[in-house]
C-alpha cells in the first residue's frame, strides 16, 4: 500500500502540494486528476523518493520513503515499475537493451533476463522490434516499450505519467487496455496520472482530483461520474 | 529580517546536506565496478581516442610556433641548440598538457554536460534512478575514469608530435640541424619533466570530466538549459586547469 501523508512541496515561492493526504490501496488502480500544474506528477515522483517532502511521508508497505537508507530505496525501486510521460526511454540503447538495462542492475541471469524482455515486449505488441532504437519508434510504439520497461521489472506497483498524453485516440485506447490487462492479469497495483478523462473512466477503480496540492474529492468511477461538486463537473465536462 | 536569515541558513543547511551526500554517494559508486566496469572501454575510446585528432592539430601548431620564436628570441644571444631545449621543455611540461586539456575541456567537457544534462531534462537520469541503477556509477564513474586514464594518453601523443613538429621547423626554415637541435632537447631533459606533465594532464582530464558530469547532472529547463550547462562545464573546465596547473606547479617544481 502507497499512503501520502500531509506532505508539502514547493518549489522556490509555489507551494505544489499543501498537504496532499492520500491511500492508494494494493490491487487497484487509483486515478490522480487534475488541472496542469496541481502537483500531480510531483506526488508520483515522491513514491519513488526522486522528490523528498518538505513536511509529512510517503510510505510504501508501511517504510516512510525519505527515511530509507540507499539500498532500502534501490530495493524498494525494483519493486515500482514507472512509465514517464515521454517515456525517457535511453536514446543510445536498443529497445531490448532499454528493457534490460534494469533487470542486469538486479543481476538476473542472462537467459532470464532474455526471457523478461521477450515476454513484456509480446505483451505489450512489440515482439519483434527487440533491435531498434528509440528514434526509430512511433509515440505510441515508445509509449509501449517504457510499459514494457517498467513490466519486464515484474513490479508490485506500476506508476503510469500521463500515459496517452500526445496520442491518438485509438493508440491511447490500446494503451488504457494495456494497463487493464496489467492490473488484471499480473496483479500490479497501478497510480495513474492524467488529465485525460476518458483514459481515467476506462482504468480506474477510484478517482482522486488534486486541487491547489491536496486531494479535493476522491470515489469510485460512478461517484466520480455522479457527483454534483462544481469543481470535478467542470473539469469532466472540461467547461472554461 | 529573521525570514531571511532563516531562509539563508536552511539553504546552507540544505547545502552542505546534498554535499555530504553526494560525496557519500559518489564514494558507492567507485565501488560498483559491475556497473561502470563494462562502460569504461567504450568512454576511453569517446572521450580519448577521438580527441587525438584535435590534439595532434594543437600540437603541430604549437612546435612550429615555439620553434620560430625561441629561434626569434635565442638569435644573436644564446647558441641556436637551446631551441630544442626550449621547444621540448615547453611542451613537455607546460603546453602540450595545458593547451592538451583546453581543447578537450571544450570537447570531452561539452559532450559529457550535453549529453547528460539532454538526459536530465529528457527525465532519462530519472528513469535511471527508478530502474535502480545506480547514476554516479552509471554515467559519471565511468566517464571520469576515462577521462583520466586517457589524457595523459593524449598529451603524450601531442607531446611527440610537438617535438617533432618544432624539429621540423627548426631544421627546415631555421639554420639548424638535426643533431644541434636534439643536443639542446637531451641537455636540459629530465625525467620529471616527463611525468610532471603527464600527471598534469591526468588530473585536468579528473576535473573537466567531473565539471562536465555535475553541471550536467543539474541541468534545469529544456535545450536553453542544456546550452547554459555546456558553456558552464567548458569555463569551469578550462577554470579548473588553469588552477591545477598552478597548483602542481607551486608543488612539485
Amino acid at each position: 500500500m502507497i499512503r501520502f501523508n500531509a506532505v508539502r512541496k514547493t518549489f522556490g515561492a509555489k507551494q505544489v502540494l499543501d498537504g496532499f493526504t492520500l491511500d492508494i490501496p494494493d490491487g487497484q488502480t487509483t486515478v490522480l486528476l487534475g488541472y496542469s500544474g496541481t502537483g500531480k506528477s510531483v506526488a508520483l515522483k515522491h513514491i519513488v523518493g526522486l522528490l523528498e517532502p518538505d513536511d509529512g511521508s510517503v510510505e510504501v508497505d508501511g517504510r516512510i520513503v525519505h527515511e530509507m537508507s540507499r539500498s532500502e530505496l534501490m530495493a524498494m525501486r525494483a519493486s515500482i515499475g514507472y512509465v514517464f510521460q515521454f517515456s525517457a526511454l535511453f536514446d543510445s540503447l536498443s529497445v531490448a537493451d532499454n528493457i534490460s538495462l534494469g533487470l542486469r542492475e538486479q543481476r538476473l541471469p542472462e537467459d532470464e533476463i532474455a526471457r523478461r524482455v521477450a515476454a513484456s515486449l509480446e505483451r505489450v505488441g512489440l515482439a519483434d522490434q527487440e533491435a531498434r532504437f528509440p528514434a526509430e519508434l512511433s509515440g505510441g510504439m515508445r509509449k509501449r516499450v517504457g510499459i514494457a520497461r517498467a513490466i519486464a521489472l515484474e513490479p508490485r506497483y506500476i506508476l503510469y505519467d500521463e500515459p496517452t498524453t500526445g496520442l491518438d485516440p485509438v493508440t491511447s485506447a490500446v494503451i488504457d487496455e494495456l494497463m487493464v490487462r496489467n492490473k488484471r492479469e499480473l496483479g500490479v497495483t497501478g497510480v495513474v496520472v492524467t488529465h485525460d478523462m476518458r483514459s481515467a473512466f476506462a482504468v480506474a477503480d477510484r478517482i482522486a482530483m488534486l486541487y491547489q496540492g491536496r486531494v479535493h474529492l476522491v470515489g469510485t468511477v460512478d461517484e466520480i461520474r455522479r457527483t454534483d461538486d462544481p469543481l470535478v463537473r467542470q473539469f469532466i465536462e472540461g467547461r472554461p | 529580517m529573521t525570514d531571511h536569515l532563516n531562509r539563508i541558513g536552511v539553504a546552507q543547511l540544505g547545502f552542505i546536506r546534498r554535499t555530504g551526500r553526494w560525496a557519500k554517494d559518489a564514494v558507492h559508486a567507485v565501488g560498483l565496478v559491475r556497473t561502470w566496469g563494462p562502460l569504461l572501454a567504450m568512454h576511453m575510446r569517446r572521450l580519448g581516442v577521438d580527441s587525438i585528432p584535435i590534439a595532434l592539430f594543437l600540437a603541430v601548431f604549437t612546435g612550429i610556433v615555439l620553434a620560430l620564436l625561441a629561434s626569434y628570441i635565442f638569435t644573436g644571444a644564446v647558441p641556436l641548440y637551446f631551441v630544442g631545449a626550449l621547444v621540448a621543455k615547453t611542451v613537455m611540461m607546460e603546453l602540450g598538457p595545458v593547451l592538451t586539456g583546453m581543447a578537450l575541456a571544450g570537447r570531452v567537457g561539452a559532450n559529457i554536460a550535453a549529453e547528460l544534462g539532454t538526459m536530465k531534462v529528457t527525465e532519462q537520469v530519472d528513469a535511471l534512478e527508478t530502474l535502480a541503477v545506480d547514476v554516479h556509477a552509471h554515467l559519471v564513474v565511468p566517464r571520469v575514469f576515462a577521462a583520466t586514464l586517457m589524457f595523459p594518453v593524449v598529451t603524450a601523443m601531442a607531446v611527440a608530435v610537438g617535438v617533432i613538429s618544432g624539429w621540423i621547423t627548426a631544421t627546415t626554415l631555421l639554420d639548424l640541424s638535426t643533431p644541434e637541435f636534439f643536443k639542446g632537447v637531451r641537455q636540459f631533459y629530465h625525467f620529471k619533466d616527463i611525468w610532471f606533465g603527464l600527471l598534469k594532464s591526468a588530473s585536468f582530464g579528473a576535473a573537466i570530466s567531473l565539471m562536465g558530469a555535475l553541471t550536467g547532472l543539474r541541468t534545469q529547463g529544456g535545450a536553453e538549459g542544456v546550452g547554459r550547462a555546456t558553456t558552464r562545464a567548458v569555463v569551469l573546465g578550462c577554470e579548473a586547469i588553469l588552477v591545477l596547473d598552478a597548483f602542481w606547479a607551486l608543488v612539485l617544481l
